[in-house]
């Protein structure tokens, strides 16, 4: 921006964090290098610059681990529940008292604005532990039937785009059951998973309850597949999931699934125009539209199009992108080279095929993964960039004139994860609501979050619920 | 915004009687409240530092009406506050001036006499301020008093009765009315009084209506009721603006007057007019601050900036 | 031409042509083949319907045309529709008796308790339909201006494979929660014992159910499942009637379209069921609306 008012730099200070040179995988309450003594970098997406060397678990690590959970899954799960939600008080308690520290991690691995560490990810962290800690002694209260019962060794994976949010998602509602887990983080972002080990260490659980597998790929397969895991619970790639599926099948493993998304954001021409363009920026530029149930399709109400394409370009030009840290940056970098080119290629192909690109006036920096702000015009159903997640900061712009053709057109995608509805009608948000194929609707907002609110898809957005007492049912042999 | 861009022809067509003025004020796009407080919180919380801070509070005290409406207004009470106005830290020079001093009108000329050629404006509240409830002669009377004693700005309250009752082209006349008693050299403030017209969707449309009958100035509150200024409502007239300069060419000031009382909370609305009506707003011509203790919190953390320690309220002046 | 008949002669009876129920009509296989279905001593029943891959792309269209009216109705609707079928089959309680009988070799008064058993599960699943969602969904107390409410909604089109030994109180025990929620069906029935789901499709014909809810497909369990665990317009799978090399088998190709899937488990068919089979084939909408204050300036009351 080239404002009277130009913004001093505000960067958060990066001393609040201690990242260790090195890091070794958490299994059976200790540090320990890989079986195989391989070890992975991981470096800050916004400068390249290498954080930390993190060892790399291999099938082997994945066998110990579970092993260790499953040791420990007897004496977990016959604590009193009310001795379990202590330590994810506990534990809730001092992600509060860190979160700071957190943050920072968070937005250093991930390449996130700090403002969104912050403000979303670390207290949504805090409340989830918090809120299913208080679940732990009143599950025959959860409309499962009396005294239900826990699965055992719980095998969860988990993206680079919420690190520590997602690892809380899947965490805390598993311990709170009573079953003991093995989580494998994504290898962009080890490191806040790894701290969380540390916060289990400082909250006194007892070893082995929580494992954390750093590691790529191939560990998650081992861990999915390995024969002494009862639960499976996934988040990422739709691609992926159906491996995932695949690979339970026939097994007696429960399977949780939260996969991609192509979320419509339905705008009808009697929106409350100044939050809809809120709602837009947010839905699609939040995390740098790396969140599986970003607002990707904006579909617009064609009597109102040109104006609120206005509105929606001149709010653009008002976002900041540049260092994550800076609490005045609103985009931050792009999690990984890879992610970087798959949405490059995209971006490339929605041009190809004939859409309008814009972007506002955005200098990037030079070493890191960026990707500026991106909106497609003239865009319809049969692009691209209309049906595939792009998992980036990629608005495609599609019209419709009437109500039904708005659902239409929302819900002919096979994801059915999110979706959003702006007008002032009440009625029709009701019934645009009713008749969307989609697990979470938001009306006149977008992308909100809380632990109480059950989060997950329909169709291949995957399946089971995360979040409040549905995301109980997933931990229960119920 | 009209979902159709009305040309400038429609929108004077949209004062042609009361059922028109409706239907165009009605027809404006609806506020979701919890959007709107949500966007004002998350620019609430830019961190403003080192020189966009002392850019931002130079500002902010050059945007200043320093305003004392109180019934025990004196002259001498209001002669200080004019030579704060021109000096507001004696002890350093370079301190800018505030942009008027606000009095009722009876007060107008002594603070004309103690601002003159200090390029300090004398405001004055006028139409039987703050409640309105009188007569429009005796309204009028009001401001052609002030102007008369030399106001440079007219700070008018709407009757908030009459919109409140749907009348709209009732409040609109009376702001016409009260514009032409202005003349040339006064400019107009309208105040809406936002805490009594109770919800967004009124607040903008109050803004509009304002603005077609040729408000220079939108202004909140005030201050002489519960709620006053808030970030969320400022944030919607700055929309308001915006919009109505894009529609008709015309631009508009905003002044949020009463509970901005600290250093941050200025610079929080100044957040607010750069990234929503834009840096042509970042100039005391356009936007002011109805204010009397902010001045003093602008002051001790300009002098924090200059000298690096905090400051006290010994070392600015009571007024 | 005398229309006396010789008293001591045995009335030669009428055979019923067993057809397939799809769309609400009953067609024959498009294959045009049948195959020999017998009771429990190789005493021939009749000739049922072979259906081919055709025929169970068929069914998926029918079902899937059904779901949108179906899944719009209301469950009041719904649940008056589900006891109606229990009226009707009350009314034809003997020919069900008989057919479970012959099925699945049992006593005439096993047979009729199997059949009353069928008849109260209907009953049983009538009654949830308004009830579902009050007990799964709900309002969430998110920590925000936001009312934030759950609530359940079927998953579309299911694929049913029926318990290959219980053929009519297991068949109707896993029909029954499948549509009781909004799904649509298309049921495979038992393979060695078909009959009782090919007559239970002519009594959900006279109940008033919308053609398309519910399917029924006779022929080998596994050819007919195979397409449907694969076909991209089903979105779940109920797998009860697969053995475990075939379920495994059907699970991967499930994992396509990420259907929803229903593992085969031990069932006491007779005992009172839960809400399982119930929310198996339900997903979970979260709808989020702002709230805010009633005024931009709180409240002066």
């Amino acid at each position: 921006m080239t404002s009277a008012f130009e913004y001093a730099p505000a960067p958060e200070s990066r001393s609040i964090v201690d990242v260790a040179p090195s890091y070794g995988l958490f299994v059976d309450g200790e540090f320990t290098e890989a079986a195989d003594g391989k070890v992975f970098k991981t470096v800050s997406p916004s400068t390249e610059e290498v954080l930390s060397e993190v060892a790399q678990a291999g099938e082997a690590d994945v066998d110990r681990a579970v092993q260790a959970a499953r040791r420990a899954f007897a004496k977990w799960s016959a604590l009193p529940g009310s001795e379990r939600a202590k330590y994810l008080f506990r534990i809730a308690r001092i992600i509060q008292e860190r979160s700071r520290e957190l943050a920072v991690l968070e937005t250093l691995d991930n390449g996130k604005p700090i403002r969104e560490t912050r403000d979303a990810d670390l207290p949504l962290v805090a409340a989830h532990f918090f809120y299913y800690a208080g679940w732990a002694d009143k599950l025959d209260h959860a409309g499962f039937g009396p005294n239900p019962k826990p699965l055992g060794v719980a095998g969860q994976v988990i993206p680079w785009n919420f690190p520590l949010l997602m690892l809380a998602w899947k965490i805390a509602p598993a311990l709170a059951t009573g079953n003991t887990v093995v989580l494998k983080p994504a290898e962009t972002t080890p490191l806040s998973a790894l701290f969380f080990a540390d916060i289990c260490r400082q909250a006194g659980l007892p070893r082995g309850v929580v494992n954390i597998l750093p590691g790529y790929g191939d560990a998650g397969a081992a861990l999915v597949a390995h024969p002494d895991v009862n639960k499976v619970a996934f988040t990422g790639s739709t691609a992926v999931g159906k491996e995932i599926a695949r690979t339970v099948a026939g097994t007696r493993k429960k399977l949780t699934l939260e996969l991609g998304g192509k979320g419509a954001n339905i705008v009808f021409d009697d929106a409350p125009i100044d939050q809809a363009v809120e709602g837009i920026v947010n839905g699609i530029f939040f995390n740098q539209g790396q969140v599986c149930c970003a607002g990707s399709r904006l579909l617009v109400q064609e009597s109102i199009h040109d104006e609120l394409l206005d509105s929606l370009k001149r709010r653009l030009s008002t976002l900041r992108l540049g260092d994550p840290l800076d609490k005045n940056t609103d985009i931050g970098a792009i999690n990984s080279a890879e992610q970087l080119a798959r949405i490059t290629a995209l971006a490339d192909r929605g041009e190809a095929e004939g859409a309008e690109r814009w972007s506002p006036a955005c200098e990037l920096p030079t070493s890191g993964y960026w990707f500026a702000p991106t909106l497609f015009t003239n865009v319809t159903q049969a692009h691209t960039i209309a049906r595939d997640e792009i998992f980036g900061p990629v608005l495609s712009v599609l019209t419709f004139r009437t109500p039904d053709e708005a659902v239409a057109k929302a819900n002919n995608t096979p994801y059915g994860l999110s979706a959003g509805i702006w007008t002032e009608k009440g009625s029709r948000i009701l019934a645009v609501a009713n008749k969307l194929r989609a697990g979470v609707i938001w009306s006149n907002t977008f992308n909100k979050f809380d632990p109480t609110s059950p989060f997950g898809g329909y169709k291949e957005s995957g399946f089971g619920r995360e979040g409040g007492r549905h995301g109980l049912e997933a931990y229960l042999d119920v | 915004m009209p979902t159709t861009a009305p040309t400038a022809q429609a929108l004077s067509d949209v004062t042609a009687s009361d059922s028109t003025l409706r239907r165009f004020l009605h027809g404006l796009p609806g506020v979701d409240a919890v959007g709107l407080e949500a966007r004002a919180a998350s620019l609430g919380t830019r961190s403003i530092k080192t020189t966009a801070k002392a850019y931002a509070i130079d500002l902010a005290i050059s945007m200043v009406d320093l305003t004392t409406l109180e019934g025990a207004d004196t002259p001498g009470k209001v002669r200080a506050l004019g030579a704060k106005a021109v000096h507001p830290d004696p002890t350093d020079r370079t301190t800018p001036t505030t942009a008027a001093v606000c009095v009722y009108p009876d007060m107008v000329a002594v603070a004309k006499e103690t601002v003159a050629g200090s390029g300090v404006k004398v405001a004055s509240v006028a139409t039987a301020f703050p409640a309105g409830r009188a007569a429009l002669g005796v309204k009028l009377a009001d401001v052609r008093d002030a102007v008369a004693a030399g106001a440079d700005e007219i700070d008018m309250v709407i009757d908030r009765g009459a919109f409140l009752a749907g009348r709209y082209l009732k409040v609109y006349d009376e702001i016409v009315a009260v514009k032409e008693a202005c003349g040339t050299s006064a400019r107009l403030k309208v105040i809406f009084e936002t805490g009594e017209l109770s919800t967004y969707d009124n607040i903008r449309r109050a803004s509009w209506l304002g603005m077609l009958a040729g408000a220079d100035f939108i202004k909140t509150s005030t201050g002489k009721v519960a709620v006053n200024a808030t970030p969320a409502n400022t944030l919607l007239m700055l929309e308001a603006v915006r919009d109505f300069r894009a529609q008709t060419g015309v631009q508009v000031g905003v002044k949020p007057a009463g509970g901005i009382r600290t250093s941050k909370d200025a610079i929080k609305f100044l957040v607010l007019v750069n990234e929503t009506a834009g840096e042509d707003w970042l100039d005391n011509h356009w936007f002011r601050f109805g204010a009397s203790s902010l001045l003093n919190d602008l002051l001790m953390q300009r002098q924090k900036l200059a000298t690096g320690r905090y400051s006290g309220p010994d070392y600015v002046t009571v007024d | 031409m005398s229309d006396k008949t010789d008293k001591t002669e045995p009335r030669l009876s009428v055979f019923k042509t067993y057809k397939l129920y799809v769309g609400g009509k009953f067609p024959r296989s498009e294959s045009g083949r049948v195959y020999e279905v017998t009771d429990s001593k190789d005493n021939w029943l009749a000739n049922v319907p072979l259906s081919s891959r055709k025929d169970a792309r068929d069914a998926v269209v029918a079902a899937r045309k059904a779901f949108g009216a179906w899944s719009g109705a209301t469950a009041y609707n719904r649940g008056q529709i589900l006891y109606r079928v229990a009226e009707m089959l009350e009314g034809r309680r003997e020919q069900f008796v008989r057919e479970v009988a012959e099925a699945e070799g049992l006593s005439k008064a096993k047979a009729a308790a199997v059949v009353d058993a069928a008849i109260d599960r209907w009953v049983w699943y009538a009654g949830w339909t308004d009830k579902i969602a009050q007990v799964v969904g709900g309002a969430n107390p998110v920590a925000g201006p936001f009312f934030n409410l759950s609530s359940p909604e079927p998953t579309g089109v299911v694929t049913v494979l029926a318990p290959q030994e219980s053929s009519f109180l297991g068949l109707v025990s896993v029909i029954a929660p499948v549509i009781a929620t909004g799904n649509t069906a298309v049921v495979i029935a038992s393979e060695k014992s078909p009959l009782p789901a090919l007559s239970l499709g002519e009594v959900l014909a006279t109940s008033d159910l919308p053609g398309g809810v519910v399917n029924v497909l006779s022929g080998r369990t596994a050819e007919i499942a195979a397409p449907l665990a694969a076909h991209q317009d089903v979105n779940a799978i109920d797998l009860t009637g697969a053995d475990e090399a075939l379920a495994k088998e059907l699970e991967i190709a499930a994992a396509d379209n990420l259907k929803r899937v229903l593992r085969p488990q031990p069932v006491d068919f007779f005992a009172t069921p839960g809400i399982e089979r119930l929310t198996a084939f339900l997903e979970t909408k979260t709808v989020w609306h702002p709230t805010g204050a009633l005024g931009a300036s709180g409240s002066s009351y």
